[in-house]
């Protein structure tokens, strides 16, 4: 589903984030993408969203070529995936319902069946009774989950998400961790970049271990 | 097609939203970009009111022939009643010499008169003509001189080459004027939209991640832009509206001094129409330029 050949990140002024990293991921699989901060995990799952471009190599998912993706087919591909991100990026000027809404609205869903799947959503992350509240006004853990409720309404076969259980206490963390697995058993495929290894242990799934934007083993 | 609609119709709802989040703001745009209508409409609607004043003035042109002193009586007559039927002429008036050495006495000029040995004054024709467009003056006066009886023609028709030079210019006037302030017009909606766009920069974002393509970004700003350029055509009309009402009675007063009447004529439908649309085109303009710049700088 995702594979990337000697993919290497430079960023302007030289800094490499990522280097000759080559990875396969299957259709299916639950990847843990470990290593300390800075070891180019979030560059990673930004070249496999098409938010970065790779300087070399490529980065082949669903068996397009991301990195030459042209920028009118970018919006289309990107609605095949759930991206949920380690500030949550929700809009703070609108109701939970409607920031779930707005995936389905992009995709030009509307109307009651649109309204169905917002709930059918928010109902999975235990966030249906504050549907009509601002975000704003939701605890750390709710706004990840959120997130989360945001990037799986469109049901997407894959999911990437950025450190989802940083700065949650471990009770939240395991919630959203039992959520992933949830997605997972019915077939989704999940790459969670994390520095917990503890979670990892408790989970199993696959483990890949970044340091210095090179894989290691 | 229904999602279609409700798209649009969800995009136009979200342009009244923004106008509703900062009512002060979309006021003073409204206002400017009111102003920036009404300056060049005004002008035109002042010209195509003194267009009018001068064609409602019918000026009195004559064309005088003096024609040659050798020429007899029977052939000068001959000729005023040739000239008469000519389609180009409205009106011709026939003077003798005998009638015009009277004409002189008559004046008080009879000492002069009476020393002169012989009449010296030509046969002498005057033609009202049936058009006072410079062009026909023109074609018409070439013609006369070239009559062999006629010794010369004397036009005084320069005010209405002036006036008519003058409105055209006042017309070019116009048009550089609409074409600066319809510039001026998609500047100012151009940077109001900027502005919404960093206001709103963070669901920019967050949409492009999620899959939004840029003309669903983009789709609100146009309508907001089209509907801020739309509002501010009317408020370009109503102050119209409002500076006509304000000079009328003084419009009046100089009418009655040159002893005609005369209404001012506001934009009609056909005028103010095109107007309204020109400045919704020209507020979606700025507006388009606007997102699609910011979409490129974003571009993720």
């Amino acid at each position: 589903m995702i594979e990337l050949s000697d993919v290497t990140k430079r960023y302007p002024g030289g800094h490499e984030a990522v280097s000759g990293l080559n990875l396969t991921i299957d259709q299916g699989e639950l990847v843990f993408l470990t290593g300390h901060s800075g070891a180019g995990k979030s560059t990673l799952l930004k070249l496999i969203a098409a938010i970065e471009r790779p300087t070399n190599g490529h980065v082949v998912v669903n068996g397009q070529n991301v990195g030459r993706m042209k920028r009118p087919a970018l919006p289309f591909f990107r609605r095949n995936i759930g991206l949920i991100f380690q500030d949550h990026k929700l809009l703070y000027d609108r109701s939970v319902f409607d920031n779930v809404l707005l995936p389905l609205h992009i995709q030009g869903m509307t109307g009651t069946d649109a309204a169905k799947r917002v709930r059918a959503a928010l109902d999975k992350v235990g966030l249906l009774k504050k549907e009509k509240t601002r975000p704003i006004t939701l605890s750390g853990g709710e706004q990840q989950r959120l997130c989360i409720a945001r990037a799986i309404v469109s049901r997407p076969a894959l999911v990437l998400a950025d450190e989802p259980t940083a700065n949650l206490d471990d009770a939240y963390a395991r919630d959203i961790m039992d959520m992933f697995r949830a997605f997972n058993e019915v077939g989704v495929t999940l790459v969670i970049s994390t520095h917990d290894q503890e979670l990892i242990h408790r989970y199993g799934g696959r483990s890949v271990n970044l340091a210095y934007g090179k894989l290691v083993t | 097609m229904k999602a279609w609609l409700t798209h649009h119709l969800h995009s136009l709802k979200i342009a009244a939203q923004r106008f509703r989040d900062a009512p002060l703001a979309t006021l003073l745009t409204i206002l400017v970009i009111g102003v920036a209508v009404a300056m060049p409409s005004g002008l035109y609607v002042l010209l195509s009111n003194l267009d009018r004043a001068a064609g409602g003035v019918k000026p009195q042109i004559e064309l005088t022939l003096f024609l040659k002193t050798d020429v007899p009586e029977n052939k000068s007559k001959a000729l005023a009643a040739d000239l008469a039927k000519q389609p180009d002429i409205a009106g011709v008036v026939f003077i003798s010499k005998a009638e015009g050495i009277r004409k002189l006495e008559a004046a008080g000029l009879s000492d002069i008169t009476a020393g002169l040995p012989e009449n010296p004054l030509p046969d002498t024709l005057i033609l009202t003509p049936q058009q006072t467009n410079p062009e026909a003056l023109d074609a018409l006066y070439n013609r006369l001189t070239k009559l062999d009886t006629v010794q010369q023609v004397v036009m005084d028709a320069d005010w209405v080459k002036r006036l008519t030079a003058l409105m055209g210019l006042g017309k070019n006037l116009v048009l550089l004027l609409a074409a600066l302030f319809g510039l001026a017009l998609a500047a100012i909606t151009a940077n109001t939209i900027r502005l919404q766009i960093y206001a709103q920069q963070d669901e920019i974002e967050v949409a492009q991640l999620i899959g939004a393509t840029d003309r669903f970004i983009r789709r609100p700003f146009l309508y907001y832009g089209g509907i801020q350029g739309l509002v501010g055509g009317i408020a370009g009309w109503l102050i119209l509206l409002l500076g006509g009402a304000l000079i009328e009675s003084s419009v009046a007063q100089v009418a009655t001094a040159y002893g005609a009447s005369f209404t001012l004529n506001s934009l009609n439908l056909a005028e103010l129409i095109p107007l309204l649309g020109l400045s919704t085109l020209l507020g979606w303009l700025g507006a388009y330029f606007s997102v699609n710049q910011a979409l490129r700088q974003f571009a993720n």
